[in-house]
């Protein structure tokens, strides 16, 4: 299996990245030899194999645990809008969506 | 030469603390003033010499007033993974440049309660993503016995402030060996305890299943103190984090070995493995021996396959973590672009460095429509299968033992820039990895490379929660050996 430009304008279209033409190319060269090394793990049987999440799971039966539903942390407003890229009155601004 | 504080063991230094032969504030000067000395390492990202001396002088205060505790004033620092107040948090991401936190990870809150001094915030790969430290926007880091060479990554920030004395220990984080690799190259102990028992809550992900904490130091004694403080649930703030209670690590490091079954799996031996790295190893199971620990010939017969399953599984899950980088709530951000899309693509592209933009194409390309199944569901079921085959060589003997890396560190460049050959030689590290198991990294030998000591690590893999076993097998070899006290010239 191998992949073409088009897969990695796909790709990278999925992943919200903006590749230009020389970095597609380099990036699918690369992936295609990795995906070369994956080609073993392909050719494995795993019929009747459970997938493992988490690993503990190996071993023991293993919960993931919910809380409850219930405000926990203070209003930290001005702390958590310190590192925005741009605030104003205490929103996120992004372009605009809707015309 | 006489011997510097900065020579001492963490152990040695919290007992000259509770003695009152130095300050916190006197230890904390001389450290950060060694920081300074020795930045061409690369090793720091960040300091903030007034809160250090805050933290040093409240320590201070706890020790003159006798509720100290065993780590109270012994300066440490910080991967820049974790999440910190008074310090930014970059994960050695441009994403992140300049990001400020508004709480502490939960493995850094609790190294405070127990009264540590935090020097600083310590480069890494970018998001904990590379072996070599190459991948970090910030720089490389240099290995202190060669600075021609790698530290090893993610960790090598942490792993050079150990090995070079700009830290009496650190914290790192591994994934699939970040621990337990810069700690081979740089020459230092570190461990990384069953996955589920340190908080990952704080820690900036990348592969949550497989992500973990623990720490770097000297000696197997050092780790016991901190990762005494470090584990134990973190049950409303991290849903993964197991009911286990915290544990004293230090109480069973002096128990005997006599008879300890040593599994050394013969995969770990291949070709592959540099002849003088294989011959260090093999000296260090004799010593093992000459303890009292027998060795057991076993086999982990799908070592080489995970390779490829680890590098699906994490990318996978580093493409879903990594999708909240979008410009809008925190960090990067474009200057120009058209709209919201062109936003996205523009920031992610110029926020994330290369290695980690091609683990996000390759994350996102295994969760497609249509590759799921044959890609991340049937690296999830090989995982199985690799924790199975550990859990069979657990039916024949207590602690597993190999290589670290099949080579000692490599020069800086080395690779090329081809992230395949990164991959390969995080063989040994990955398999305890997906199983989720305990392992550490103890300083075992040295080899000669252009003239120079380079040091060669032992991997040391327990069963699940068998972390006061490893540490016990390290203590006992480290009172033994003295491969864990040497120094890299002129540090």
């Amino acid at each position: 299996m191998s992949l073409n430009s088009q897969d990695i304008a796909r790709i990278a279209h999925l992943a919200r990245l903006e590749l230009h033409a020389q970095e597609s190319e380099r990036m699918l060269s690369q992936i295609n030899g990795f995906f070369a090394l994956v080609e073993k793990m392909r050719a494995v049987d795993t019929s009747g194999v459970q997938p493992l999440t988490h690993p503990v799971a190996a071993v023991r039966d293993v919960q993931l645990r919910l809380r409850e539903d219930v405000a926990s942390e203070p209003d930290a407003r001005e702390q958590n809008q310190r590192s925005a890229p741009s605030v104003e009155r205490g929103l996120f601004l992004v372009p605009k969506v809707i015309e | 030469m006489s011997r510097q504080l900065h020579h001492h063991t963490l152990a040695e230094l919290a007992g000259k603390l509770k003695a009152r032969e130095v300050s916190a504030v006197e230890l904390a000067g001389h450290y950060l003033g060694r920081v300074r000395a020795h930045a061409d390492l690369g090793a720091y990202l960040a300091t903030n010499e007034e809160c250090t001396l805050k933290q040093a002088r409240a320590a201070d205060e706890r020790i003159a007033a006798g509720d100290g505790g065993p780590l109270a004033g012994v300066p440490i620092a910080h991967k820049d993974i974790f999440v910190t107040r008074d310090f930014p948090s970059t994960a050695g991401s441009k994403m992140l440049a300049n990001y400020r936190s508004p709480f502490d990870a939960t493995v850094v809150q609790r190294l405070a309660d127990a009264g540590t001094v935090t020097l600083g915030k310590l480069n890494c790969d970018e998001f904990a993503m590379g072996s070599a430290n190459e991948n970090s926007a910030y720089g490389p880091v240099r290995n202190p016995w060669d600075k021609s060479r790698i530290p090893g990554g993610s960790s090598g920030g942490s792993a050079v402030a150990v090995a070079a004395g700009l830290a009496a220990a650190a914290t790192g984080t591994d994934t699939g060996g970040s621990i337990r690799q810069p700690a081979s190259f740089c020459g230092i102990t570190g461990i990384k305890p069953t996955y589920g028992r340190a908080s990952r809550y704080g820690m900036i992900a990348y592969a949550s299943s497989l992500d973990q904490a623990g720490p770097m130091a000297r000696t197997a004694e050092d780790c016991a103190l901190l990762l005494s403080a470090i584990c134990g649930p973190d049950p409303d703030r991290d849903s993964t984090s197991l009911d286990v209670p915290a544990e004293d690590f230090t109480r069973t490091l002096e128990g005997s070995i006599e008879g300890l079954r040593i599994g050394v799996p013969k995969e770990f031996f291949a070709e592959g493995v540099a002849p003088d790295v294989r011959a260090a190893i093999e000296a260090a199971l004799r010593e093992y021996e000459k303890l009292g620990a027998k060795r057991v010939e076993i086999s982990l017969p799908r070592t080489e396959l995970a390779i490829p399953v680890y590098y699906i599984i994490a990318p996978a899950e580093a493409s879903s973590n990594l999708s909240r980088f979008d410009g809008v709530k925190f960090g990067h951000r474009a200057q120009q672009y058209g709209d919201l899309l062109d936003m996205y693509k523009k920031t992610r592209a110029e926020g994330f460095g290369l290695e980690v933009q091609r683990r996000i194409m390759v994350g996102t390309y295994v969760l497609s429509h249509g590759y799921y199944d044959a890609y991340y569901l049937q690296a999830q079921k090989i995982r199985r299968m690799i924790a199975d085959d550990f859990q069979r060589a657990f039916k024949e003997c207590d602690l597993i033992a190999g290589p670290v890396a099949p080579t000692v560190a490599w020069h800086l460049g080395e690779h090329g820039g081809d992230p395949v050959a990164d991959y390969l030689a995080d063989i040994f590290t990955l398999p305890g990895s997906l199983a989720g198991l305990p392992g550490m990294s103890i300083p075992c030998g040295f080899v000669e490379g252009g003239g120079k000591p380079l040091p060669v690590g032992l991997q040391l893999i327990g069963n699940y929660f068998d972390e006061a076993k490893l540490l016990n097998a390290a203590h006992r070899f480290q009172q033994a050996t003295d491969f864990h006290l040497r120094r890299p010239e002129g540090f």
